[in-house]
């Protein structure tokens, strides 16, 4: 049977329920943006939404539709200047989640969001890093967004724009590395880094998971469950946050 | 405006038209579409529509960068088109969000360069040799450096000024402050001239002084289609809309025709815009300090 919600739909709730009440999340564009705001309107309310343009416990009160929009700074706690957000939050180590997109992604988690193809001439030039480079580095746990394909998650990535195996992080701890699909959870293993298979979706096997990744996906022992979108989380995304459908596109 | 970027652009120069997402000044990009700039060093973290157009009428030589996208909307077509090898060649200069704050903030205090812990693991050094590495000389620590960025004229947009350009800045403030003090030349654009009594009134809001302000410019809706906290939202629609004009370099070419050359100034293009008032912020307004002693 067809599930009564779309793959967006169910990533943006899983994503959303990886964040804690209280915690300092660091916002990025698109679907993390509206995962944000779906979990600070369910479990929880008190998570800290910082965004690179300066907000600081953004309150918006429409879905933002960029991650500098103007209601962002409406309520919140705090506006500062760029150089504050990367030096006085970020590289300080007071961002407990880092929340990525990713164009490619690879085995260890290393994320390309800058071409696909070579550097020079590419085939297709995207974005580049924006922050994610940095907030890869100094978040102290990385939730990453991505639909299952073997033209994203592969083997080797063109470019790696945002480090994944994060053993280069100052302290010595690594945090980890937990990637939201469309089908599954992935996670990286805490000994070698690597991104292996952590949950299920519900009616989704493990084989189908595989056939979405270009490498031989390892899982743990014992995969965890993960429960279908609750009637709440669907009204609230699609009546309340995402109603013009900016980010839940069909 | 046109005496402005006639007086402090020129050819061949390195320009930043700051803003994040905010007070993004299309209409100095537009005065320097319309006066046929050349060879220029575009510098802004998030080129946005406003490089994208002024890449695609040939102004920029170079773009010194760290996220092309059309935030929120999708992509930045010239700029593709000129790195894809499917139009005018561009050169890239790429770093992070945080690598352009600190080779602002390096030059804002005439330092060679800044230091970051940064890029370990990433190929950005790879493509840019101008990210490299210094040891810390008290730690021993590896630390990531970029080289200060000093452009020869920076144009910073901002809601409220004095007539001498000490201008007032409230809602995100990106990295407005740094490029202006890194700049040679610094150009303020304002929704609104005040007394400056008004600005004396509020100092802590001040974000640029006039003492480093070398043109001050009056100019509302300046920063259409992006937004002035408290005058007026962003347009998204067209942002949302750029996405097709950009792709099509016939249909880019028409908007430039009609809304760029087509206008005399940033007063005829509002008028051509028509209905802008519907984007017209709504007031809420904060309570005020006491700064008395």
């Amino acid at each position: 049977m067809k599930p009564s919600y779309s793959p967006a739909e169910m990533m943006t709730v899983v994503a959303a329920r990886e964040l804690s009440d209280g915690e300092v999340v660091f916002v990025g564009i698109g679907l993390p943006n509206l995962a944000c705001n779906l979990a600070r309107e369910t479990h929880a309310p008190e998570l800290v939404l910082i965004y690179e343009s300066g907000a600081v416990g953004a309150v918006p009160e429409r879905l933002p539709v960029s991650i500098g929009d103007p209601a962002l700074v409406t309520g919140s706690l705090m506006v500062c200047s760029m150089a504050d957000v990367f030096q006085c939050f970020l590289q300080n180590g007071r961002i407990q989640v880092g929340l990525l997109g990713a164009a490619q992604i690879d085995r260890y988690g290393n994320i390309n969001t800058t071409v696909v193809g070579e550097y020079i001439a590419p085939s297709v030039r995207l974005p580049g890093s924006g922050g994610a480079a940095e907030i890869a580095i100094h978040a102290g746990r990385i939730v990453v967004i991505a639909r299952l394909d073997r033209r994203v998650f592969r083997e080797r990535v063109d470019f790696v724009t945002s480090p994944g195996r994060r053993a280069q992080r100052h302290g010595g701890s690594i945090g980890s590395t937990r990637v939201i699909t469309d089908k599954a959870v992935l996670e990286s293993d805490p000994e070698s880094g690597e991104l292996v298979l952590a949950a299920l979706y519900p009616g989704v096997d493990a084989a189908e998971v595989a056939a979405g990744v270009g490498w031989e996906l390892h899982s743990l022992g014992r995969l965890a469950e993960v429960s279908s979108p609750t009637d709440q989380e669907l009204q609230l995304l699609r009546e309340v946050l995402d109603p013009k459908r900016l980010y839940l596109k069909r | 405006m046109r005496e402005a970027i006639a007086a402090h652009v020129r050819d061949g120069d390195t320009v930043v038209i700051e803003g994040f997402t905010h007070l993004i000044c299309f209409a100095a990009g537009h005065e320097i579409i319309r006066q046929g700039r050349r060879d220029l060093t575009l510098c802004r973290l998030t080129p946005d529509l406003i490089y994208d157009q002024m890449i695609a009428v040939g102004c920029a030589r170079k773009l010194v960068f760290s996220w092309a996208g059309n935030p929120g909307a999708g992509s930045l077509h010239a700029f593709r088109r000129a790195v894809e090898g499917k139009g005018p060649p561009l050169q890239l200069e790429e770093y992070s969000h945080f690598g352009m704050v600190a080779r602002l903030s390096a030059g804002a205090s005439r330092l060679p360069f800044w230091t970051m812990r940064n890029y370990s693991g990433t190929d950005l050094p790879a493509v840019n040799p101008a990210i490299r590495t210094v040891t810390c000389p008290y730690t021993g620590e590896i630390l990531a450096t970029v080289p200060a960025l000093n452009p020869d004229v920076t144009v910073v947009h901002a809601q409220r000024s004095d007539a001498q350009g000490n201008a007032q800045i409230w809602g995100l403030l990106g990295v407005q402050k740094e490029a202006a003090f890194a700049s040679e030349r610094v150009i303020v654009v304002v929704e609104e001239l005040v007394d400056q009594s008004v600005i004396r009134s509020d100092p802590n809001r001040t974000v640029i002084p006039g003492m480093i302000v070398d043109a001050v410019v009056v100019e509302p809706w300046g920063a259409h289609p992006s937004y002035a906290q408290g005058y007026y939202d962003r347009d998204n629609e067209f942002y949302i809309a750029w996405e097709g004009v950009s792709r099509d370099s016939a249909a880019l070419s028409r908007y430039l025709e009609e809304f760029v050359y087509g206008v005399e100034d940033r007063r005829a293009y509002v008028v051509r815009c028509g209905g802008l008032e519907r984007l017209r912020a709504a007031e809420r307004v904060c309570a005020g300090v006491n700064y008395g002693f």
